[in-house]
């Protein structure tokens, strides 16, 4: 990694009206970094997605991308991004290589580079056997991975994924994931946000948790979980609702206890024998399940909520 | 902190807006064709060769003209008002809502305006295309009497304009089509039937001749028969022009905002 800052936002606020979308947002991103927003919808993800894409104008705040200010210079700079928004926005009416072609002419990419780059995006995104089909016939999986090269069209300095894997299956979701490796090793900033903290953690070397529009913690996946989180988490699910009461016993055997509606989260350094424990009070849950702790975990602590509902 | 220009080396950003209309209407291209090249011949034919024929043997001449020389340049006008409307209402608001075409277009160097600027300038590309084609057939027909004929596609853009700016405008506000089928219906219907279209604005009842000359397309039916009839007063004229420039004006000073607000807001 350069060191290089290649964005910056100090106090960026967006707001709708009366409602305050982001709530006084700072952070700064390296160039050839990727770079997580965790957060669950509402947080205020999209929001700030649409500033740093120099698309929508914060209301108040300070961002710089490549240097420059997005305000006077918002179509230089979208120049050298590439955006994949969180729908599709795919021309479904259209073939493929055309999405491909059209796009990059709103970048001004002469007619002899725009074939060259469309041939070698298609064989990018496995997607040269079907270019002269019509968008509208592709799977779901497929109409992603064809957004995502056409935000390539322009080589962009930074790639910026809203929700990049929402709705797609597992299969699908992977290969994207392989895909995106792919540009960050190329040297690609990747900026990402998503609901899921299996693929925060999986494609992010550093993140930002967000909840109602504002941060809440930043830093390295595996660092936020030894932070914010214990070792392991012990899962325990009971027949009974009777979870309050078996909360002040269950304390005993934990640094932290979770209630949720339809678990008891019990955050430990060693699950096993916490577990022997608790099975040794007397204390029989339905079922069992001893995990590591994870991002999920993380969002709990801080805000008191799950992630996905 | 740096400030620095986009480097302008090829097309300026509206026209790889209209390019990409361009493309997309040559690949799409042939439902259009129909509805704008071959209603207009065919009203022509039922119109004004049939009506025409009723016309010529109770009443002779309309205005001086033989009734399809006096239907030929409305039609122009309606082809192009409907021209308008059909390229505004429903495809903006695909674009900004359903296909989201356009907010793909601002993630790139384009501006709401460069959108703006490109549809409209692909509308005027299609309507003087779709006017010269026009003005060729009824110069066929014989309708064509004075060199301002050849004004006749400029008139035709200047229709369309003044209608697809502010549907443009109006199109990119709105969260569903449920109020285009009204428009349509009672507006550009009645418009294409009551504008003195068909016949001359004195069959109308004196109390209501001022009446129709607040409907915009009849200043743009007024206007194409003035050119192909080569004779008209300045004053009505600059009258026709100046209501539908007005109408393209503010379609553009309003498209500006609303583009703006639901695609940058």
């Amino acid at each position: 990694m350069s060191g290089e800052r290649i964005l910056e936002a100090h106090q960026l606020v967006k707001r709708f009206g009366d409602f305050t979308a982001v709530d006084g947002v700072s952070f700064a991103i390296d160039r050839g970094e990727s770079f997580g927003f965790l957060g669950p919808n509402g947080a205020g993800k999209t929001s700030t997605m649409r500033m740093i894409s120099a698309v929508s104008q914060p209301t108040s705040g300070d961002l710089t991308i490549f240097g420059l200010d997005p305000r006077t210079n918002g179509p230089l700079i979208r120049g050298r991004l590439g955006v994949v928004p969180q729908e599709d926005t795919l021309e479904l009416e259209l073939s493929v290589r055309l999405n491909l072609e059209m796009f990059g002419r709103y970048f001004d990419l002469p007619r002899a580079t725009l074939r060259a780059r469309a041939a070698e995006l298609l064989e990018f995104a496995q997607l040269t056997d079907r270019a002269n089909d019509r968008v509208d016939d592709l799977s779901g999986g497929l109409k992603r991975r064809l957004t995502i090269a056409r935000a390539l069209i322009n080589r962009p300095e930074i790639l910026i994924l809203d929700e990049p894997t929402t709705g797609l299956d597992p299969q699908a979701r992977h290969l994207l994931w392989e895909r995106l490796y792919r540009l960050k090793r190329e040297g690609v900033t990747l900026i990402i946000t998503t609901h899921y903290m299996d693929e925060a953690e999986q494609l992010c070397d550093r993140l930002v948790v967000m909840d109602h529009g504002t941060i809440v913690a930043e830093g390295a996946p595996r660092d936020l979980i030894v932070h914010h989180s214990t070792r392991e988490v012990v899962e325990l699910r009971f027949s009974t609702d009777a979870h309050d009461g078996l909360a002040e016993r269950l304390e005993a055997f934990a640094r932290r206890v979770e209630v949720l509606p339809d678990r008891v989260l019990l955050y430990v350094d060693d699950g096993d024998e916490t577990l022997r424990d608790v099975h040794a009070a007397g204390i029989s849950p339905a079922s069992a399940l001893v995990r590591r702790s994870s991002l999920e975990d993380v969002f709990l602590r801080l805000t008191g909520r799950t992630l996905v509902d | 902190m740096l400030s620095a220009k986009e480097p302008q080396l090829g097309w300026p950003r509206w026209r790889r807006s209209w390019w990409f209309h361009a493309v997309y209407y040559a690949q799409t291209w042939r439902g259009s064709v129909v509805s704008t090249v071959l209603f207009p011949i065919f009203y022509l034919a039922a119109l004004g060769v049939g009506v025409g024929h009723l016309v010529a043997a109770h009443s002779g001449l309309v205005d001086g003209q033989t009734y399809l020389h006096f239907i030929a340049p409305s039609l122009l006008a309606t082809t192009t008002m409907q021209l308008g409307e059909g390229e505004s209402l429903w495809p903006v608001l695909a674009s900004v809502k359903w296909i989201r075409s356009y907010h793909a277009a601002v993630a790139t160097p384009l501006e709401p305006e460069d959108i703006l600027s490109g549809k409209l300038s692909w509308v005027a590309t299609r309507a003087f295309a779709t006017g010269v084609i026009y003005t060729a057939v009824i110069g066929c027909f014989g309708a064509l009497q004075s060199w301002w004929s050849l004004t006749l596609p400029v008139i035709g853009t200047l229709v369309a304009l003044a209608f697809a700016a502010p549907m443009t405008a109006y199109a990119a506000t709105v969260e569903s089509d449920a109020s285009f089928t009204a428009i349509y219906r009672f507006a550009i219907v009645p418009m294409f039937l009551f504008s003195a279209t068909f016949y001359p604005v004195s069959a109308y009842p004196g109390y209501l001749r001022p009446v129709v000359q607040l409907v915009p397309l009849y200043h743009g039916v007024a206007l194409a028969r003035t050119a192909a009839y080569g004779h008209g007063s300045i004053s009505s004229i600059i009258g026709h022009v100046a209501v539908l420039g007005a109408m393209s004006t503010l379609g553009v000073l309003w498209g500006r905002r609303s583009l703006r607000r639901r695609l940058i807001g």
